[in-house]
């Protein structure tokens, strides 16, 4: 069979799964829409997080990221399971007890105030939509790609799959085929990574194979850096940032990520704060298994790739080269005019250039494995895109339904009224989240990469000190966190928009990239924070108690709404 | 429970905190970050030690510490009568 018709099948068929879950587990409540009951067994809960947390950037960019970095690549690899310690460890259980719907609920009762309420529910508004117009900028991808469609067209029925289960659904129905592409999505990752570590250094486990020796007798790694260095670029185990600058991206990439509304939103579904601490631990292994992989396939994928076409004929490149080509992610131009394939680091000489987003997606048949293999990598890629795009949607439906109208412009209405505001808030987003996938505007990409330092400079001190330290008031939050983001946009914006030319290490602060800035507007926001407290009067006697509550887990309930 | 004990039990929860986050610091920070020079002289396999922790090691760790989290927090509950 070709590998267009694998494709179909092996999609239509996860297709049909996630529909038919959907059906099964439809939401009859708010309780049902937000939280799914509140009755989500810790294991089911821990692979819908992991779901939930892995997004296309994971499955479909990461190991491509990491491919062309190097040692540098390790920023997203510790910084987004090391930000998974931080959530689990410092909010899932505090949070869980608190026992509300969402992050806004939480800022604005700890924070006694509506305003502060309001500007965490634009905040959650902000982070989800750039990022779910990332997640369908995947599914378009994926499509156009495997199954040669237009990418709006694939976008368009990746929007009609979420719209139907998550509007339909809500939390219950998205935790239901989050789970089912939980599985999809990690077989549909290790199959090949399995496959093509086998090939390269005889050994099946792709984390010990990254350590192991190729046919040739030497480690891979060290062949590895052998090739790089070769065409010019550093050592792959070496990197070429600053130490500094290293260390401020993966904290900035860790307290943001621990930030991330639609994931702290899943701890609340599970029956008690114990549960909420493992189905922690269960989501970090179900990350775990393909963040450690990731690294592997990255180096495998690179030495495939420099033997593949370095200095090869270009007449004589296999057929996925041109595919790609189709799809304009991989750009060869034959600057010197002798037929081969120069890629070298030098911008001058080169004449490959590669997208990262291809590296996962065209491995398989890099590797020459099985047409069924390419058909599973495209549903793999769809169900992780999917599964996070369904819960950015689910967030962006409760900040508005919940949030916005019942707990700030109308506090009277109905359950029913409530639950029907929350469904059509749930359609506007996918239609609009669709939008943004068929016409991405520019700032999209640039934005996403900065999302995490702006969560890390504005709500991380917030929540944190929110649950550890009680003295903390509504104006020192406040203060901490206008300084903190206004610091760190200012620095991005700078660098970025307004005086690009100058955005280099040497006018750097302190050497650190706008990447990792949000860690220096973290440490400025909490130092304002504690400071402004503590000349401020403390907060009120209830605020105090329900900090005192948070804090044991006993009498933790389900989840409800006041 | 009386309010002393609430300050007890807070005040061992916070211990194993800062313990379990040295921990992560140390793995992520130290090892894969700042003396990753240092650390890849050392060779395991084919695996530099210091690049082996920023790729693999410190994840594996993080996995631990969840663990062991999780594990003292149930007891500590229970020492402290305030599990569910």
């Amino acid at each position: 069979m070709s590998v267009q018709i694998w494709t179909l099948l092996i999609v239509g068929l996860s297709f049909a799964l996630y529909i038919g879950i959907a059906i099964w587990s439809r939401a009859s409540s708010t309780k049902e829409f937000y939280v799914a009951g509140g009755g989500v067994n810790p294991l089911m809960n821990g692979m819908a997080t992991a779901a939930d947390w892995m997004s296309a950037a994971s499955f479909i960019s990461m190991a491509g990221l990491i491919s062309f970095m190097g040692y540098d690549g390790s920023v997203y690899l510790m910084g987004w399971t090391g930000g998974y310690v931080l959530l689990a460890l410092l909010l899932a259980p505090y949070l869980r007890k608190f026992g509300k719907f969402t992050v806004p609920d939480f800022i604005g009762e700890r924070y006694y105030s509506q305003t502060a309420r309001i500007v965490a529910v634009v905040c959650a508004l902000f982070v989800s939509f750039t990022y779910v117009a990332g997640q369908m900028r995947g599914v378009g991808i994926v499509f156009s790609r495997f199954l040669e469609v237009d990418i709006s067209l694939g976008v368009i029925i990746g929007m009609c799959i979420v719209f139907f289960y998550a509007v339909l659904g809500g939390m219950k129905g998205i935790t239901y085929t989050q789970v089912a592409q939980y599985v999809v999505l990690i077989f549909a990752y290790m199959v090949p990574a399995i496959f093509i570590s086998f090939l390269m250094t005889g050994n099946p486990i792709p984390q010990l194979g990254l350590g192991g020796t190729t046919t040739d007798g030497g480690y891979l790694l060290d062949k590895l850096d052998g090739l790089n260095q070769e065409l010019g670029f550093a050592a792959y185990t070496s990197g070429t940032k600053s130490m500094i600058d290293v260390f401020a991206i993966t904290a900035a990439l860790m307290l943001g990520t621990a930030g991330l509304p639609h994931v702290i939103v899943r701890f609340f579904t599970v029956p008690k704060v114990k549960d909420a601490r493992s189905s922690a631990g269960w989501a970090l292994l179900f990350i775990a298994i393909l963040y450690t992989t990731a690294p592997a396939v990255a180096a495998f994928v690179r030495t495939n790739l420099i033997e593949t076409v370095s200095n090869q004929p270009y007449s004589q490149m296999p057929e996925w080269f041109s595919k790609w080509e189709e799809a304009k992610l991989i750009a060869f131009d034959d600057k010197n005019k002798d037929g081969l394939i120069q890629y070298v680091k030098d911008p001058a000489v080169n004449e490959l250039t590669v997208d990262k987003d291809i590296m996962v997606l065209a491995n398989p048949e890099i590797s020459k494995l099985p047409n069924w293999v390419i058909g599973l990598v495209a549903a793999g890629g769809l169900a992780a895109a999917l599964s996070t795009a369904a819960g950015l949607l689910l967030v962006i439906s409760s900040a508005i339904s919940h949030d916005l109208l019942k707990n700030a412009i109308n506090p009277n209405i109905s359950e029913k009224g409530e639950l029907r505001a929350a469904r059509i808030a749930a359609a506007a987003a996918v239609v609009m989240a669709g939008y943004l996938g068929v016409n991405p505007p520019g700032f999209v990409a640039e934005v996403v990469a900065f999302a995490f330092g702006l969560a890390a400079a504005s709500f991380f001190p917030a929540i944190i000190l929110g649950i550890f330290d009680k003295r903390t008031n509504m104006p020192g939050a406040m203060a901490g966190m206008i300084t903190g983001i206004v610091f760190t946009a200012a620095y991005i914006i700078y660098f970025k928009f307004i005086n690009k030319a100058a955005n280099t290490p040497d006018h750097w602060f302190m050497g650190i990239s706008p990447e990792g800035i949000g860690t220096l507007g973290m440490v400025i926001n909490a130092v304002v924070t504690l400071v402004v407290s503590r000349m401020t009067p403390a907060p009120p006697l209830k605020v105090q108690e329900m900090i005192e509550s948070i804090r044991v887990p006993r009498g933790a309930g389900k989840a409800h709404a006041h | 429970m009386s309010g002393k004990d609430l300050k007890k039990y807070w005040k061992e929860n916070v211990t194993y905190l800062l313990i379990l986050l040295g921990v992560w610091f140390l793995v992520s920070y130290g090892a894969g970050i700042l003396f990753v020079k240092q650390l890849d002289s050392i060779r395991i396999g084919g695996f530099k030690l210091g690049f082996w922790f920023a790729q693999q090691g410190s994840i594996y760790t993080f996995l631990v510490l969840i663990v062991v989290y999780v594990r003292l927090m149930n007891k500590l509950d229970k020492k402290y009568d305030v599990n569910e």
